[in-house]
């Protein structure tokens, strides 16, 4: 059967690449808009305890709505296709980023913060040239969840119409072709692995040192 | 009661044994304190005794059976066994604690419940207030004394400690011999005993084992070390004071003569040790002190000479 | 809401298929979790590997991995609680190991001097010492499982993902919205009674 989906690729290199293409797309858009709304955002809090408090527990209560209902809800709203799934997914990938943004800078020693200050500072400049670098990790690691989530949550950007590997798992359960099936499935999981790993390692290389 | 016959221990071929061809004697019914600097082996020794670290060499019995023929599990059931750190478990009670090994020797419950109101009260505890208390609810001392009734529980013959007073403050420390010399005093065990203060093996044993780099170097009483440390490592170890220290041993009764007068010299009772008699007459300036009981008469007399005498005298401590 | 009164008993038997999911998912991965965290906890490189292989499968889209196991045991609830089951295998078997050699050496050492044999060691004073790091972990799988559950509705195992896709199906946004939000009631109640349970115990076992 696995030789029978490699077969359908080989025959349809076009369709797989477009879908494989539309996945990679949607799942790098994502993360990228995420890290830009939900990093920003998630310093802010760190200034604001009243704000954070409600924010943060709503973020939480966020990763708790099953991806495939965020991207249903989509539809009455932005209908099928890209740019709903690319909200969705960029929905779906900020509460990770933005709890762990929140959690690594508020756990930066207050003392080191205030030495940056005393040493003339301004707050902009604490943050990006010391809370930042110290928060990493943690961000880093917030960065990681959130893109193995958006690569699943890109499969199932098929349920609205946004294209992607999804879609040939679909196509598969409906007229019941397994090799069809597997040209989604064993790519996903191969993808999704990847990321895991690469990201896995990119944290080794980045953090391990001191 | 405990023989170990040339044991030693090879952690890895390529380093020195931890312990190397040791041999020693435990009579039933007395302390032998284990004692030398770190990495000598003392531990280690008394953890080959409950197999929780097997020999390379050599045999170890207790009470005339090999060790190595029993099941460990069943050896260890036989054994009390106090560490440092105690290792009460927390999610039990106190009670609970005491309870455990007669517990996994199937004792009926009545015996059990009997038994641990039996020991807390042995150990200084009052059974009706700490009982259901939990162990983060102690105090160190307090944990202490549960550790040494738990390990007590099931009534074993022998006992391994192992720098059971080590964690506890001083002053604490010192009731806590006290009160485990008094407790020993009522019930027969043969223990050994880990310690690396010197003091503590001089108070609690009744034969010190000096070990170094895994080797037995001496073997004896307090005072026989004391007195005959047998080369300059142990004579350096027991410490410079060494003569003050055996004077620690022998209280005036021992040593005055029974001659009543004696003029204005310094009252000293008759349990004190020689050691803080001198320490009285050197304060007072004094050659001789009277020895004066509790009601009032006076027993007999001391002089410094009588005090010199003992130090220089090579027999033991009556 | 018209539509949501008039269906209580649909809803009512989603929310049940869900939880069976979910629950017998999550009991057959406790059971596997146990023996192989305690298994590993010993031993570093078998963690490493056991890690390994849970950590792919954790990080394969439940969609995908839903979709693997169809041509072995076709569709339904057979391969929703496969996935489901291997889904929560990482996060237990971390937490079984790591909450297992967290409990302090001495303790250890204490009860193995006392004559524990090793099964009774772990029974009465490991894995209970363990036991507020191991519930950590079920709640963690449990509120995760409840999301990934709404997935295998669309390889007809039922649950509350059932109510999502139909309302996909019909664009009736209702739908969508009753399963969505009944799913995350329901993962956040999990989590907060687990929560709760979590806390007893572990003030319960402070040192």
């Amino acid at each position: 059967m696995l030789l029978d989906a490699v077969r359908w690729i080989v025959d349809h290199p076009r369709i797989f690449l477009d879908a494989l293409e539309t996945h990679l797309l949607l799942s790098g858009a994502a993360l990228a808009l995420a890290i830009a709304l939900a990093a920003p955002l998630g310093v802010a809090l760190t200034r604001y305890p009243r704000a954070a408090f409600a924010t943060i527990n709503g973020a939480g209560a966020m990763r708790t709505i099953p991806s495939i209902a965020v991207l249903a809800i989509m539809l009455p709203f932005l209908g099928i296709g890209f740019k709903p799934s690319l909200v969705a997914l960029t929905i779906l990938a900020v509460p990770p980023i933005l709890i762990n943004t929140y959690v690594g800078v508020r756990q930066v020693d207050p003392d080191i913060v205030d030495s940056a200050r005393g040493m003339g500072m301004t707050g902009l400049q604490s943050i990006f040239r010391v809370e930042l670098p110290l928060a990493a990790p943690v961000m880093f690691a917030g960065i990681r969840t959130s893109a193995v989530q958006v690569i699943a949550g890109a499969t199932l950007a098929a349920f609205i119409g946004g294209g992607g590997l999804g879609d040939f798992i679909t196509a598969g359960i409906a007229i019941m072709d397994l090799p069809r099936l597997l040209v989604g499935a064993v790519p996903i999981a191969l993808l999704a692995i990847l990321t895991e790993f690469a990201f896995g390692g990119l944290e080794r290389v980045m953090f391990r040192r001191g | 009661m405990i023989r170990l016959e040339a044991i030693s221990k090879r952690f890895a071929p390529h380093l020195r044994p931890a312990v190397d061809d040791l041999s020693l004697d435990v009579p039933e019914g007395s302390i032998c304190v284990l004692i030398g600097p770190s990495g000598c082996g003392k531990t280690t020794t008394m953890r080959m005794v409950n197999r929780l670290i097997e020999p390379t060499e050599g045999r170890i019995f207790v009470a005339g059976e090999d060790v190595m023929a029993m099941d460990p599990v069943a050896l260890r059931r036989r054994i009390g066994y106090v560490i440092q750190q105690i290792g009460l478990f927390p999610h039990m009670s106190v009670a609970d604690n005491v309870a455990t090994v007669p517990r996994l020797l199937g004792w009926p419950r009545a015996k059990i419940e009997t038994r641990i109101d039996e020991l807390l009260h042995l150990v200084g505890l009052d059974p009706s207030a700490l009982r259901a208390r939990y162990p983060r609810e102690l105090s160190g001392g307090q944990r202490q004394r549960v550790g040494v009734a738990r390990a007590l529980a099931a009534d074993p013959p022998v006992m391994l400690m192992d720098e059971p007073f080590g964690a506890i403050d001083p002053i604490t420390r010192t009731r806590l011999q006290n009160e485990f010399l008094k407790i020993l005093r009522e019930i027969r065990k043969t223990i050994i005993f880990v310690t690396h203060d010197i003091d503590e093996a001089i108070k609690m044993g009744d034969r010190i084992a000096i070990l170094r780099d895994g080797r037995l170097v001496q073997y004896g009483t307090p005072d026989e070390i004391l007195a005959q440390p047998a080369d300059a490592f142990v004579e350096d170890f027991v410490g410079a004071d060494r003569a003050l220290k055996r004077l620690a041993l022998v209280s005036v009764k021992d040593a005055m003569s029974a001659d009543i007068g004696g003029e204005g010299g310094p009252e000293v009772a008759p349990d004190t040790t020689l050691r803080d008699a001198l320490s009285l007459m050197l304060a007072k300036g004094a050659r001789r002190a009277r020895v004066i009981e509790g009601n009032g008469t006076q027993l007999g007399q001391l002089s410094l000479d009588a005090i010199l005498a003992r130090i220089s005298d090579a027999g033991g401590p009556r | 809401m018209n539509w949501t009164f008039t269906h209580i008993p649909d809803i009512a038997l989603a929310i049940w298929q869900h939880l069976v999911l979910v629950g017998v998912s999550i009991a057959i991965a406790f059971a596997i979790s146990l023996a192989l965290g305690i298994w590993t906890a010993r031993r570093p490189r078998a963690y490493a590997g056991v890690l390994g292989v849970t950590g792919a499968i954790y990080a394969v889209p439940s969609l995908a991995l839903f979709a693997l196991l169809i041509p072995l045991v076709g569709l339904g609830r057979v391969p929703a609680i496969i996935g489901l089951t291997a889904y929560s295998l990482l996060i237990l078997v971390r937490n079984v190991a790591t909450g297992l050699r967290e409990v302090p050496p001495e303790i250890v050492e204490a009860a193995e001097g006392m004559g524990f044999g090793r099964a009774q060691q772990l029974v009465r004073i490991e894995l209970p010492l363990a036991l507020p790091v191991i519930v950590a972990g079920l709640r963690i799988a449990t509120v995760t499982v409840i999301g990934i559950a709404t997935i295998a509705a669309y390889i007809n195992a039922g649950g509350l993902g059932a109510l999502v896709f139909a309302g996909i199906d019909q664009r009736f946004a209702e739908k969508i919205i009753v399963g969505g939000l009944l799913t995350s009631l329901l993962a956040i109640g999990a989590d907060f009674s687990l929560s709760r349970l979590e806390l007893r115990l572990r003030a319960h076992r402070a040192a």
